[in-house]
């Protein structure tokens, strides 16, 4: 018990446990999930865990699976639910592999005290990393085989006569000869590594798996029962709000304090160096008093002008990186029929998760136990040990889920924030953003624009791709070393990860693309081999990476949706040069038979008119009104995670400028299909977050600090638009390896829209968003 | 700070509170309900909607004395996670939602109108949530969901 906050140590009382109970002999753990079910709590998760000088060993089968003595199966995970569903697969995985029903299994996760380290959950990298060959799937199948080997030597029965089947192995010929589980392990625990020869249970005998399993966690939330971070109570908890500078860059050069004397409720004024924030007894009077407080700042950095900053980044001080280059893109386009460029521009968005932001902490001496929406609690756990002065091991983070934004909204900034503020007063505090504190201050996708240039041959072949980008960037996921790569660690003193400029790029020694940087059309020949998904051999992708004013951060599909909207649309512009249907002339260039499948697929249910764009070549152009056209992209997302077409239909209202999209389809190959009915909400919540940052998402500044800072500034599309027909095509691959599903959608649908609108009114537009305003502006200057 | 009587979800609480506290921080911090939730604080995105008097209305705005033992309704009062209501059903049956945090505001928003407007159309119950924000972008569910919801009660 003496590790724990007394704050902790009441919540468990509450609760009817002690820790000891739990944590007595390695069996012990087991016995108190029996106890307390669910830990849908933060006194459950109390009892649960406490700090631990470690997170379990990796390697280990106990640190992933234990079996309880009634038979329940517990899995523990490192990668969390935080609306894509993913907390459901890994249950379903773990009841396919150990024979159990879906809810005989209880599953854990994202809790420095009590579940495996495994970094962040982003980047769609917990299903190819939790479902194949390694972590979870093979401590499952380590499992599965250490129990039939046991059952064997028990019953005296060779392994290939036995059927496991509810947590019972049994005899085939004689299911009267049988034992549980939880007799073979006799309340031990496994006590056995990982084993790579453990053979997965294969997608043919998948009964749990694969299978459109109901999430368990919905009954709760459409009810208002479930824990959210922001729900979470700790007894004596206090009330922190925070107050940052009118302007980016800003100091702070004095706060008067008398300026909030004898408020209501007011426990302290937090200042530590730039950063400033109000405690309080309540929440309310915490707003208030961050609203009163005098703070006098100096004068922000100042930014430049939003009008020309596309030109502007293409001026600064670059880290330039090839990602691929043939050494020949210049030659062979000098040699081309027909050469095409263009230049994209795309803005910054934001995650703009729907509920700010929120934590809660309970920093008491040398220890703290927080609660944090965090994608990364052992990172966090570093980083706010740095931020507060304590030893990592002597901090606690439990994961509860925020409000979703996949990426990185101000969940970590706001862990800081509670954590500074709980340290100041002594006590437990929980520290909610306000909507301006959220969306001034988060870490914006980025950015960026591309030049796109590409030869084609007589025939339209398109014979060289170049393609050179530039992107500015400052901070990110604070990793386990810079804090200040969020707000309120600069605000606190920590720097940034440091910008390096570095020009010219080496040569590429390995072929990556994860940012999908390189089309998908071009060979991607990289150390003697090709790796890309297409046919184009004379080939060159230049980045350059400048520093950003603003902080920029993983907003869902990071570079790939940027680096794809000018890639496909760029790909249309050079079909519609060889007066070739976009489907068919991607088919050309295009070698990668996932790639050409989903492509198919998504052509087919969208019934494909095969023909050339614009539709306006075809018919007297109409200059008014609506017009129709559909458009078409498709990605190796990350160049081999996951791969996705889309085909969008839309009408342009050439008088007002505004898109109505009608319709959606999507074909989606994620490998083995782990959860149908996931998949498909990803792909259909992914296809319209795409559209929503196509046709109105941006981030606007003067000339001192960020303007966009609530909904009436920031463009989201509500629940009130016309919603189109969105219809999915799940391409399974039970041979393939199980790869990322959550980012794919969103990845191409911008690009088809600009598609469908060249289609309907043979304009191109290259800037996101396509607002009103932007599409009439175009169509006005078509000659 | 003074006590002020509030009934919810059919019971009936004393607060003491700075009367002019939006109705929101009383609900989810005294009541420590985890319904209605703190969005925006502006009455731009839906999450911390309530229904009282039969109007889905935003409580991070509402002033708590002005709903003085007037009966609110929050998304905890219309079912249980075991006897939900047939919305809750409906959303559940669809699976319509991700991270859920702006489920509240859905719901309560397409019950107050379709109890209001039962023969909505399509049309009329979108325009109806054209001031509510799910950020997952869990549209095409949530409509679907309060479109069965829909015909369920008209049917009934």
């Amino acid at each position: 018990m003496s590790q724990m906050t007394p704050a902790a140590r009441k919540a468990l009382g509450k609760a009817g446990f002690s820790r000891r109970d739990f944590f007595k002999t390695s069996g012990a753990l087991i016995v108190g999930f029996s106890a307390v079910g669910s830990p849908t709590s933060s006194a459950d998760a109390q009892v649960l865990g406490g700090p631990a000088a470690g997170s379990p060993p990796g390697n280990q089968v106990d640190s992933w699976i234990a079996i309880a003595a009634d038979g329940r199966v517990l899995a523990y995970s490192g990668k969390e639910e935080l609306g894509q569903g993913i907390a459901t697969a890994q249950q379903q995985l773990v009841a396919e592999e150990l024979d159990v029903p879906f809810d005989r299994v209880t599953l854990f996760y994202c809790d420095t005290a009590l579940t495996p380290d495994q970094a962040h959950t982003s980047g769609s990298q917990s299903h190819p990393t939790n479902f194949n060959h390694a972590n979870l799937a093979l401590a499952a199948a380590t499992a599965r085989e250490t129990l039939f080997r046991m059952a064997s030597q028990q019953l005296s029965v060779p392994v290939d006569q036995l059927a496991a089947r509810d947590a019972v192995i049994s005899v085939k010929s004689d299911s009267s000869k049988n034992v549980t589980y939880a007799q073979l392990l006799g309340g031990k625990k496994f006590n056995l590594a990982l084993d790579t020869n453990a053979r997965r249970k294969p997608v043919s005998q998948w009964t749990v798996l694969g299978t459109p399993v109901q999430r368990p966690d919905i009954p709760a939330i459409v009810t208002g029962q479930f824990e959210y971070v922001h729900n979470v109570r700790v007894p004596g908890m206090l009330h922190g709000r925070v107050v940052r500078p009118p302007a980016v860059g800003a100091p702070v050069m004095n706060v008067d304090e008398s300026s909030v004397a004898g408020m209501p409720g007011l426990v302290k004024v937090v200042v530590r160096k730039n950063f400033v924030g109000v405690v309080c007894q309540k929440p309310w009077q915490a707003v208030q008093a961050a609203g009163k407080l005098k703070v006098t700042w100096s004068r922000g950095i100042g930014l430049p002008s939003q009008d020309g900053f596309y030109d502007h980044i293409r001026t600064l001080p670059a880290s330039d990186t090839l990602l691929v280059d043939s050494k020949d893109s210049d030659k062979t386009l000098a040699s081309a029929a027909t050469v095409v460029k263009a230049t994209y521009h795309h803005p910054y968005q934001m995650h703009g998760s729907v509920g700010s932001s929120c934590a809660v902490a309970d920093v008491a001496g040398d220890r703290a136990t927080i609660w944090s929406s965090t994608q990364a609690v052992w990172y966090q756990r570093v980083t706010s040990a740095t931020v507060l002065g304590l030893k990592p091991e002597n901090v606690h983070v439990i994961f509860r889920r925020g409000s979703g934004c996949y990426g990185l909204n101000g969940a970590d900034t706001v862990t800081y924030d509670a954590a500074v503020m709980s340290q100041a007063v002594g006590k437990p505090v929980r520290v909610q953003l306000m909507r301006k504190d959220e969306m001034a201050w988060e870490n914006y996708g980025n950015a960026w624009v591309m030049d796109e240039r590409a030869g084609l041959d007589a025939q339209g072949n398109i014979i060289a791709w170049h393609h050179e980008s530039w992107s500015p960037s400052l901070g990110n996921r604070p990793g386990t070393a810079f804090p200040g790569n969020v707000v309120t660690g600069m605000l606190l003193g920590f720097e940034a990860q440091p910008f390096t400029p570095r020009s010219p790029a080496p040569d590429p020694r390995n072929y990556n693309n994860n940012s999908n940087g390189v089309p998908s059309y071009v060979a991607g020949r990289v150390g003697g081999a090709n790796h890309g998904t297409g046919a184009i051999k004379s080939e060159k992708v230049l980045v350059h990476n400048v520093e950003s004013p603003f902080w920029t951060g993983p907003l869902r599909s990071p570079a790939r949706l940027q680096n794809t909207v000018a890639h496909e649309c760029f790909m249309d512009e050079l079909a519609a040069h060889a007066k070739a249907d976009p489907v068919e002339f991607r088919l050309r260039h295009l070698s990668s038979y996932r790639v050409i499948d989903v492509l198919k697929a998504a052509a087919k249910q969208a019934n494909w008119d095969t023909r050339p764009s614009p539709r306006t070549t075809q018919k007297p152009q109409k200059r008014t009104g609506i017009v129709t056209g559909r458009g078409v992209a498709c990605v190796a997302y990350e160049g081999d995670n996951g791969y996705t077409a889309v085909v969008v239909e839309a009408d342009i209202d050439q008088d007002t400028g505004k898109i109505a999209v009608k319709r959606i389809v999507c074909a989606i190959d994620a490998g083995p299909i782990s959860n149908p009915d996931g998949l498909r909400n990803q792909a259909e919540g992914g296809a319209l977050q795409g559209m929503s940052r196509a046709l109105g998402e941006e981030v606007t500044w003067d000339d001192q600090k960020v303007t966009s800072v609530d909904w009436r500034t920031y463009h989201s599309l509500p629940l009130g638009f016309a919603i189109p027909k969105v219809e999915c095509v799940l391409v399974n691959r039970p041979g393939e390896e199980a790869t990322g599903a959550g980012e794919t959608a969103i990845t191409v649908v911008p690009a088809a829209i600009g598609n469908a609108i060249f289609d309907a009114t043979g304009v191109r537009i290259r800037q996101i968003p396509f607002t009103p305003d932007r599409v009439k502006a175009a169509l006005a200057s078509r000659a | 700070m003074s006590a002020i009587n509030l009934k919810v979800n059919g019971r009936s609480h004393t607060v003491d509170v700075d009367p002019t506290t939006p109705l929101l921080y009383v609900l989810s911090d005294d009541l420590e309900l985890r319904g209605p939730k703190f969005g925006c604080g502006l009455a731009q995105c839906g999450a911390c909607t309530v229904i009282v008097k039969g109007a889905a209305i935003r409580s991070c705005i509402t002033p708590v004395k002005s709903v003085e033992n007037t009966e609110i309704t929050t998304l905890e009062g219309l079912g249980t996670p075991e006897k939900p209501h047939p919305i809750q059903q409906a959303f559940i049956d669809e699976q319509a939602a991700q991270c859920g945090f702006c489920v509240n505001g859905v719901v309560l928003t397409a019950k107050a109108f379709l109890d209001k407007n039962p023969h909505a159309s399509e049309a009329e119950i979108q325009q109806a949530l054209s001031g509510v924000l799910c950020r997952c972008f869990t549209h095409v569910r949530m409509h679907a969901a309060i479109q069965k919801y829909a015909r369920a009660v008209v049917k009934s």
